[in-house]
């Protein structure tokens, strides 16, 4: 998983509530078996129009905004399946920072398993950040994990709250299975401790 | 492990139970008893096991079977889809080659992954269970503690038999009351999501109380605590009692004889302290619900069926409002327009919410000897499982649904996500028992309502909704 340090770029904002994983990734997607190459397919249907070309009111289509890394939407982004083809999506296409007031739990914790950061910020601070993002290529954000602070575009910041466990593992790009795999004697001391349930 | 003697929640004593490790900032290891796996969310789990060399820990612990991508129609001749087929083949494969226990797409004990697994046995009182969907909630009605993962925690558990884990906020959800007859667990579910909205469980675990929850049977149960995911809750849960054990006895993978017995002793452990805190306490009267249909893209979209659809323009928020707005346009609605006036294209009755026998039995009572609309562009019945198709036939239900015109299908998730051919095209508006109405969730362009199997099947027969209190 590559580390996540520092981002710098211009955001792009979708502002629209309660943004599901079905919208991120439609389901037509989810026959891969694969994680790779599904960028194109990220908001499939609010990026195509029905013929396959491209919808130019979506904001991930605006010239200033096509290759945004940082994406600031409304609330509760990420609800709905537990489809980790959404931050798979997310990350083809380039984005490795969201922004919102809440997520979902199952989309939060996938994001850190895919070097994604999500930033829960106050619904003022989100305001500010879509006019930040509003100004297209005139506006960059840059996102400093290690101080837990995004910088906007006049030099302003918005502070931010992290699991200081999920930091070091993001900073660091660890790997979750190798870290409990060194935790093994505790894990066969516990199924010994099982085995007397004779249900379990 | 008990890491308190202080009053303690059904979820804490759960969590606690299954601490293999705590670190100073409250991140846990969790050890899993079991873990579901399906075809659609594993295959990159595999994947990763094969690139790194590791086993799957505990295949005796793991259970897979086919549910999402397969036609609910002859399936004698193999998965009709090409990428299909071969998620399916990649399924088996893996099974195969890991050890793991799978039911294919021709077992009698094929279905629904949250289905199978309560009627297997393999769901039990006091265990975690976790599976890479987000209905896994569902197996919360046994008092297990259940909740969805990614792809990634799925490889994570199947190296490992773990989760990373932090413990999440207590809430209550205390429904008492009676239910009027013809409202269900789905009608009190939708209610609370309304109530709650979509964020309102984030970062909680909901445990349900209460006399009308207590009234429900465990099919109800299991339609409650499946979508409290929809509440933004990964966890739902009741407390087993009586009518938990009953359903899991003699169930083929539930524990028999003297296990049993000691199983027992446990589980009757297993409430909710006196005095055990709560962080949040949400509080519904069952007495005067209504039957509940949704109006918009959102499960927290929902009004009573008695109801007009709402105005987005009384909603201050700019974006609240015009994202209202954009799901009533995408809706093809207009405010103001009585629920009972929406005319109906397609009723579809399924899914891990309410593809159970209790769901057709329901459904099947009010279409008996009746004929569905003319005005309908089909009425299709999705079985969970093999096993509930099997019980259904052998009660005669197949034989109202198919003289009421509905279609009988094969199990499976079918038009719930619509990843098999069962889809609404552009525009087609449906009735359905499933759990998410989000845009394009059922086909591209189609239009759900999330409605209870009683309310389905009475649309099925006027081509519109109608209030299930107000039938004979």
């Amino acid at each position: 998983m590559q580390p996540f340090t520092t981002l710098t770029s211009t955001p792009a904002p979708l502002k629209v509530i309660n943004v599901d994983t079905d919208m991120i990734i439609p389901k037509q997607f989810l026959k891969t078996i694969k994680r790779t190459g599904l960028g194109t397919a990220l908001f499939a249907e609010m990026r195509y129009k029905e013929d396959g070309s491209e919808n130019a009111d979506f904001v991930l289509n605006q010239p200033a905004y096509r290759k945004s890394e940082i994406l600031v939407a409304g609330d509760n982004f990420g609800c709905g399946s537990s489809r980790e083809h959404a931050p798979w999506a997310l990350l083809d296409f380039g984005i490795r920072c969201v922004i919102s007031t809440s997520f979902a739990d199952i989309f939060y914790n996938n994001c850190f398993k895919n070097g994604i950061l999500p930033i829960v910020v106050s619904s003022e601070d989100l305001e500010k950040l879509f006019d930040d993002a509003d100004r297209g290529s005139n506006a960059t954000l840059t996102v400093d994990l290690e101080k837990q602070q995004i910088t906007g575009p006049d030099g302003g910041t918005v502070t931010f709250n992290i699991d200081p466990f999920r930091k070091h593992c993001l900073m660091n790009g660890l790997d979750d299975i190798g870290l409990t795999l060194e935790k093994k004697t505790k894990i066969e001391a516990y199924e010994d401790k099982l085995k007397q349930r004779a249900w379990a | 492990m008990t890491a308190t003697s202080a009053p303690r929640t059904l979820y804490d004593k759960i969590f606690d139970d299954h601490i293999i490790d705590q670190q100073e900032d409250g991140t846990c290891l969790l050890y899993i008893d079991r873990h579901l796996v399906h075809e659609v969310t594993s295959p990159q789990a595999f994947e990763g096991l094969r690139m790194t060399g590791r086993k799957v820990h505990a295949p005796e612990k793991t259970l897979a079977v086919v549910d999402h991508n397969i036609q609910t129609t002859d399936r004698s001749k193999g998965i009709v889809e090409e990428e299909s087929r071969i998620q399916v083949e990649a399924l088996a494969r893996n099974a195969k080659e890991f050890g793991v226990e799978y039911f294919d797409e021709l077992d009698i004990r094929q279905g629904i992954v949250h289905i199978i697994g309560p009627e297997q046995g393999f769901t039990l009182p006091g265990t975690t269970i976790v599976c890479g969907d987000s209905h896994t909630s569902t197996h919360g009605a046994f008092g297990a503690l259940a909740h969805g993962i990614g792809t990634s925690e799925v490889e994570h558990v199947l190296a490992t038999q773990t989760l990373i884990q932090k413990k999440a906020k207590n809430m209550l959800v205390q429904v008492d009351g009676t239910l009027s007859p013809g409202v269900t667990a789905k009608d009190i579910t939708l209610a609370i999501i309304g109530e709650i909205g979509t964020a309102g469980g984030t970062g909680s675990v909901i445990e349900y109380a209460g006399e009308a929850i207590r009234a429900l049977s465990m099919e109800g149960r299991m339609t409650l605590c499946n979508m409290s995911i929809e509440g933004g809750a990964r966890a739902g849960m009741v407390a087993p009692d009586e009518k938990a054990f009953a359903y899991l006895k003699g169930k083929p993978k539930a524990p028999h004889g003297a296990a049993w017995d000691e199983a027992m002793r446990y589980w009757e452990t297993l409430r909710s302290d006196e005095g055990a805190h709560f962080d949040r306490i949400v509080r519904l009267d069952a007495n005067n619900l209504p039957p509940i249909v949704s109006w918009g893209t959102s499960p927290e979209d929902v009004i009573s069926v008695a109801g007009s659809v709402p105005d987005p323009a009384l909603i201050e928020d700019e974006t609240k409002r015009t994202s209202k707005q954009r799901a009533l346009d995408y809706m093809g609605l207009t405010a103001g327009t009585r629920m009972t006036d929406i005319p109906l294209d397609v009723v579809w009755i399924g899914s891990c919410t309410n593809g159970r026998i209790e769901d057709l039995r329901a459904a099947a009572k009010i279409v008996e000897g009746k004929r569905i609309a003319t005005s309908l562009d089909y009425a299709m019945i999705v079985p969970g499982s093999g096993l509930v198709k099997q019980q259904a036939e052998a009660e005669g239900l197949d034989k109202i649904f198919l003289a009421a015109g509905f279609e009988w299908r094969e199990p499976g998730c079918s038009m719930c996500l619509a990843m098999n051919p069962d889809q609404l095209k552009p525009g087609q508006r449906a009735a359905s028992t499933s759990n998410r109405n989000f845009e394009g969730r059922q086909g591209f362009k189609g239009r759900t309502h999330l409605v209870s199997p009683q309310m389905a099947a009475a649309a099925a027969l006027a081509g519109r909704f109608v209030d299930v209190r107000t039938l004979g």
